[in-house]
């Protein structure tokens, strides 16, 4: 890694508005909170000190939710055509999910169509159920995905 | 000699260098107080130190001695010394200066000396010299180390304080020393005392031949390199000095002599033009000191290079953005910065010191531009950021300039004004009272917004420059006046052009409605009798600002801001007591709106015209006695119209009339009951649902807007307490009530109102309320219901209900009890207390909660030599619960209520009512820490079981009343018996309760027989235990525990129970965290997580799941041994959360989750 950093100047924005906690939604609430998408946005990214949803990697438009087919699309954009984190970021997501969501949902990761140079291998790696498990059995990868998705703001 | 001993031993102790700074210090304390309290003499103490101080040994002679010697000085500030002695040891420390092994002691002897101040044992003149000119000659301050830097800059402090003379001598020797010492210095507590040498320095030599003035160029030269100031350093200096004390200590360095003037100058505007923040901020507040400092004749030579500069700035810390919001009526509508504030601090000190400086000013080609920028664009929103700007600096610029000075506003209006005026196109006047040609003057006004913005601008700084009445007489007016002359000339046109801006104004753009309001707040906020505005124009404004409250029948920005104006004209007139203008207020503002609320058609809603009175009524007592009269009579007309509405006939109103007549005149009862019949059958039983509603919300503006407010201004009580008054009077000369629909809510805000004012009340005030009240009640029918003998029989006959006015009354009566304190009498206690029970056995939980209250307030009989109340509690006690012992018509001996409670006579409603009321009655007794409370909880919890002691078993919803009777006894009440309403409340009570009953209830639920019955006793055992304070459950946690444990799951069943689940389990994670209960938690570990593994399924209630969960994860503080082996189980109800309906439970699932997970050292396991 003396190369240094792939992209060295990410363009950041803004972090969008969460939702605070008011008083009124405490009590005499039943209708159903829609599954929603806010888990994976403030996933760190793995070089820069920013959330994904900080520099665009992903938006809310980039994630699709089928509730009742129990479907979940996941479509990101990394901030360069090579990058060689693509992979990571989406391991980064998968694993996320996997502990926040229930059981019952199938993640679909991918990079959005254009964006990457290696388009076709990084989605197929990520969709390789085998290949995410032993990624994920190796130590120093399972402690760079660790380290991104701890996250304070859930 | 014991003390010489010990003195050699602490001597060694002191410079035996490899000792700990503890034990030196404790030698040095021994030998400061043996030499304070005299057993050793400082003559004794250096014959005795004459090895240290004279051996070889560096280190020990400095160290040992010399410090020594000094630090004990410092210790005996306050000790008379011999003159001798001090003479001898400075001449000591003065000579050891010189050597650079011992300088620490010697400078702080030296200091310790020099400081010395007092009667006995001062340094002399002479010797303060020698110090000097030791210290300047053999001392090279920045080759020192800092403490002792620092300890050279107090001495060098020290001496130019407290002896001038002696330095003045020095002269240039001083100076010198002062900018050898300072040059190079970088730590700020040196710094801060060096940049205060200076500033003595430069107030010791005044002179223009002065050292201070022949060397004021280096001097200048030193100081100078630290503006403007910048921490290097930030993080680990925080204890030390602030940057702004510093730099504040630079500024005054640098403002401190007048010979610094050609050098500062230029460095300060230079440095105002970086763009450096920081450094602006300090050039403007330095030269703002420098103006002080340096005198008009020397800054003259800059103001052509300083006007500029200062311009620069302040265009360059303006923001575009003007608000147009309620909340900047008042402030200039813009952001101010840290820079724009001092620019303008600045302008406003040079216009105030030099009028000349003004002259650049008005000379300026921008500020004259102005006025082209301004006609060009009708509307702010389309002008162009940079003239946006133009307008907001120059109107800022002119009117701080206007705000500086009686003369600099003479020359700002003198030449801006008019222009202005023409500007806009506003005319004028030509003599007075020619108002009605103007209006049909063919110039018409051109509502230029900026234009406005400025013209308010300038009227509101002139407005603080009108003296007040005693400096008006003393001061010539021609001469500085001349500004108010011209705003006069122009004044009614202004207030024109202003109310045409409000009235042109559309919803869509608050611009308009702003300006204009604002303009008009302006124009209204000139005070004392010299102001420029009449006071018929003065009557206008607020004519014109009443009429917008009044004609609005909405809630628009127009209406806020109109109401915003009057409110702080109202309390601008209330404080600089402006007994003419309040006349004209209280005439147009007051009396108007209070008219309005008093008649019921209007196009504004009622609660609008509620919230402009009571806002416009509290800026001055007399206006609040108004409006409440107002109210008073509001309240009235409102409630006759809806007790009595009667129908289109004509013939219906006569008879209404011989009605009232023969009320009045107390005679003919039988008609009365007749036409009584008859109105019944008339009247529209609807009612006026308008005026019934009018005055709910005329109640609630009471409670609300009033009540709150009751410490802020005066005679408030006074007239809340008439107003309570005279709402009795109403309710007793009113006849028939018709109310239906509206009918509960306006007689709850009746009693919420009522309630609080006799709360509020003082004693007296309360008596009077309560007399007019009591004989309110006894003028009615309810007496009758005194007298009905508390037997069933008689009871159950009672079946027809209470009339809507006896129900009003009785409420009502009931209110002005809760509130009244335990001092008030009441009278006729005892048919009170009869009346309260009969009416809360009828259903009236009011008469229960009043009860209860008089209960809890009675005084006791032995020490009840009060003669205010003519029953003691003992006596009321007797009548509550052994009313059936003179009846003797029923059961023995036990009490009546007891009876009926445990459902051994009556029905089943009586039997509920009774519960809640003994309930009501209980919670009077238990807050006073009577015992007979005791016996009551038993009575409700005897209603627990599920049979009663004569076998019979009890219904239902009894046992549910009974279990809600805790919740009752144990909760802070809102409505009655809280501090508000003076209840005797005894410290400790809850405790009390709970030690009681706990036990108790426990012992019931092993032994309980129903599982309706088990339910009914764990709600409330979880009333009990949810209400005490959280200390005492943590003492118990052991043995409660299990019982909670067990309550979680028997309420979990029931969707009922909901809230009362979550209480307890808000008392289970109580204890979960603290210390003192975790043991037993530890032991309970399986209970407890299986328990609230159960709970994170509840399907009633979010917050239980989600408090559920939250406990799980506190769970995982517990030893990891224990909890290990429930990880699986755990984890699987946390991951069925996970797909939880509510995201919040979701949220807390996944943090839960990942924490159980990471006990284990691999990932999940399934």
């Amino acid at each position: 890694m003396t190369l240094g950093l792939l992209n060295a100047n990410p363009v950041v924005q803004a972090k969008k508005e969460r939702l605070a906690r008011t008083q009124d939604q405490h009590r005499d609430y039943d209708g159903l909170d829609t599954l929603d998408t806010k888990y994976v946005r403030d996933i760190r990214d793995p070089e820069h000190p920013y959330s994904l949803e900080q520099l665009s990697v992903l938006s809310e438009d980039s994630i699709t939710l089928d509730d009742k087919l129990n479907r979940i699309l996941i479509t990101f954009t990394p901030t360069i055509q090579h990058c060689r984190m693509a992979t990571i970021i989406g391991l980064c997501l998968r694993a996320k999910l996997k502990e926040c969501l229930p059981l019952h949902y199938k993640v679909d990761i991918r990079v959005s169509p254009g964006s990457h140079a290696d388009e076709d291998s990084v989605n197929k790696q990520l969709n390789d159920k085998e290949r995410v498990v032993a990624a994920l059995e190796n130590p120093n990868l399972r402690q760079l995905v660790d380290e991104c998705i701890c996250s304070n703001e859930i | 000699m014991a003390a010489l001993n010990n003195l050699t031993e602490h001597l060694e102790a002191f410079v035996d260098v490899t000792r700990s700074p503890t034990h030196h210090a404790e030698s040095l304390k021994a030998i400061a107080t043996s030499l304070e309290k005299g057993v050793l003499s400082i003559n004794q103490l250096v014959v005795e130190m004459d090895m240290y101080l004279t051996t070889t040994d560096d280190v020990v002679r400095a160290r040992g001695s010399i410090l020594l010697l000094a630090e004990m000085l410092d210790y005996l500030k306050s000790k008379p010394l011999d003159n001798a002695v001090v003479h001898s040891l400075i001449g000591f420390f003065t000579a050891k200066l010189a050597e650079w092994r011992s300088v620490r002691g010697a400078l702080s002897g030296c200091l310790a000396l020099i400081k010395r101040k007092g009667v006995a044992g001062v340094v002399t003149a002479v010797d303060a010299e020698a110090v000097a000119k030791s210290m300047a000659q053999s001392i090279q301050v920045q080759s020192l180390a800092l403490y002792d830097r620092k300890l050279c800059f107090e001495l060098l402090e020290c001496l130019l304080e407290q002896y001038p003379e002696a330095m003045i001598n020095l002269g240039d020797l001083m100076v010198y020393a002062t900018c050898e010492a300072i040059d190079g210095e970088k730590d700020p507590p040196c710094l801060m005392i060096a940049f205060h040498v200076v500033e003595l320095l430069a107030r010791l030599f005044p002179s223009p031949s002065g050292p201070v003035a022949s060397e004021a160029s280096d001097l200048f030269e030193f100081i100078s390199c630290y503006f403007p100031l910048h921490y290097t350093h930030t993080k680990g200096d925080e204890a030390s000095i602030p940057r702004e004390d510093l730099s504040r200590g630079l500024s005054l360095a640098i403002s401190s002599t007048p010979f610094f003037e050609p050098y500062a100058i230029p460095l300060l505007l230079e440095k105002l033009s970086a763009s450096l923040p920081v450094a602006k901020v300090d050039s403007l507040k330095c030269l703002k000191d420098c103006a002080v400092n340096y005198g008009v004749s020397r800054m003259k030579k800059h103001y052509k290079d300083l006007w500029p500069a200062l311009k620069d700035a302040l265009y360059a810390s303006t923001k575009t953005d003007l608000s147009f919001g309620l909340e900047s009526l008042t402030s200039p509508g813009f952001e101010m910065g840290e820079i724009h504030r001092e620019a303008v601090n600045l302008l406003q000190r040079l216009v105030k010191q030099d009028i000349s400086f003004l002259g650049l000013v008005v000379e300026d080609i921008r500020v004259n531009m102005v006025f082209d920028t301004i006609s060009r664009y009708l509307r702010y929103e389309e002008m162009l950021d940079t003239s946006k700007l133009e307008v907001l600096v120059v109107s800022q610029i002119l009117s701080v300039s206007a705000r500086s000075s009686v003369e600099s506003c003479n020359i700002i209006f003198e030449t801006f004004f008019s222009r202005l005026m023409n500007t806009l196109g506003i005319v004028e006047k030509t003599s007075p009272g020619d108002l009605v040609h103007n209006e049909n003057s063919t110039v018409s006004t051109r509502l230029y917004h900026g234009g406005l913005h400025l013209c308010i601008e300038l009227l509101t700084a002139s407005k603080d420059l009108i003296p007040s009445s005693e400096e008006c007489t003393s001061t010539p007016e021609s001469a500085q006046q001349s500004w108010c002359s011209i705003v006069n000339r122009f004044s009614a046109s202004l207030i024109e052009a202003f109310t045409s801006a409000v009235q042109s104004s559309n919803d869509d753009c608050s611009a308009d409605a702003y300006l204009g309001v604002k303009g008009l707040l302006a124009m209204g906020m000139f005070r004392g009798g010299s102001s420029p505005v009449s006071r018929s124009e003065f009557e206008k404004i607020l004519t014109t600002l009443t009429s917008i409250i009044a004609a609005n029948s909405a809630k628009t920005v127009k209406w806020e801001l109109a109401l915003k104006a009057l409110v702080c004209m109202g309390s601008f007139i209330d404080r600089y007591s402006e007994s003419e203008k309040a006349m004209s207020y209280m005439a147009i503002v007051v009396e108007n709106l209070v008219s309005l609320v008093r008649s019921s058609h209007c196009s504004l809603p009622h609660p609008m015209i509620l919230e402009a009175t009571s806002e416009v009524c509290s800026t001055m007592p007399t206006y609040v006695e108004k409006m409440v009269e107002g109210f008073e009579e509001a309240f009235c007309s409102s409630f006759s119209d809806f007790c009595v509405s009667l129908g289109p006939m004509t013939l219906d109103r006569k008879v209404f009339t011989i009605v009232s007549v023969s009320i009045s005149n107390k005679q003919g009862i039988e008609s009365f009951l007749i036409s009584n019949y008859y109105l019944e059958n008339t009247c529209q039983v609807n009612g006026n649902f308008k005026s019934i509603e009018n005055c709910s919300q005329l109640l609630e503006c009471v409670t609300n807007k009033l009540l709150p407010r009751l410490t802020e201004i005066d005679g408030l009580e006074k007239s809340l307490v008439n107003f309570a008054i005279s709402m009795w009077n109403q309710i007793e000369s009113s006849i028939v009530f018709s109310y239906d629909f509206n009918g509960r809510e306006f007689v709850e805000a009746a009693m919420k109102t009522m309630g609080e004012i006799v709360g509020v009340a003082s004693v007296d005030s309360q008596n009077s309320i309560i007399q007019k009240a009591y004989n309110v009640i006894s003028s009615s029918t309810l007496p009758a219901m005194e007298s009905i003998p508390l037997t069933v029989a008689a009871l159950e006959g009672l079946q027809r209900n209470l009339s809507t006015r006896d129900e009003l009354i009785l409420s009502l009566f009931a209110s002005v009890i809760i509130g009244a304190s335990p001092k008030a009498s009441i009278p006729d206690v005892k048919s009170l207390v009869d009346l309260f029970l009969v009416s809360f056995l009828k259903g009236y939980i009011r008469a229960a909660q009043a009860l209860g209250s008089m209960i809890n307030k009675l005084v006791t009989g032995s020490g009840g030599t009060n003669i205010s109340t003519d029953c003691s509690l003992e006596e009321a006690c007797d009548i509550i619960f052994h009313e059936s012992d003179s009846s003797k018509t029923i059961c023995g001996s036990e009490t009546f209520l007891g009876k009926i409670c445990l459902g051994f006579c009556g029905s089943l409603d009586l039997q509920t009512r009774a519960i809640t009321g003994l309930a009501w009655i209980g919670k009077g007794l238990l807050m006073r820490g009577d015992k007979r409370v005791n016996e009551i909880a038993l009575v409700l919890m005897e209603c627990l079981k599920s049979t009663n002691s004569s076998g019979n078993a009890l219904h239902p919803s009894a046992m549910k009343h009974a279990a809600d009777a805790f919740l009752t006894l144990m909760s802070d009440s809102e409505v009655c018996l809280n501090r508000k309403f003076h209840a005797v409340i005894r410290p400790l009570y809850k405790q009390r309760f709970f030690s009681i009953t706990v036990p108790i209830l426990e012992s019931l639920i092993v032994n309980s027989q129903t599982p309706l019955s088990r339910t009914m006793l764990h709600v409330a055992l979880a009333h009990v235990v949810s209400n005490v304070p959280v200390t005492v459950i943590l003492d118990n946690t052991k043995k409660l525990l299990s019982v909670i444990l067990e309550g979680l799951s028997v309420l979990s069943v029931d969707s009922v129970h909901k809230e009362t689940l979550f209480s307890l389990l808000l008392v289970l994670s109580g204890t979960l965290t603290d210390i003192k209960g975790q043991q037993s938690v530890s032991d309970n570990a399986h209970r407890i997580i299986e328990c609230l593994v159960k709970l994170t399924s509840y399907p009633h209630l979010m917050v239980v799941r989600e408090t559920a969960i939250q406990c799980l994860a506190t769970l995982l503080e517990l030893p990891h041994g224990r909890i290990y082996p429930f990880r699986r189980e755990v984890l699987q109800a946390v991951t069925k959360a996970l797909d939880d309906p509510k995201r919040r439970v979701r949220e807390e699932a996944i943090k839960c989750r990942q924490a159980w997970t990471s006990i284990s050292s691999r990932s999940t396991p399934f």
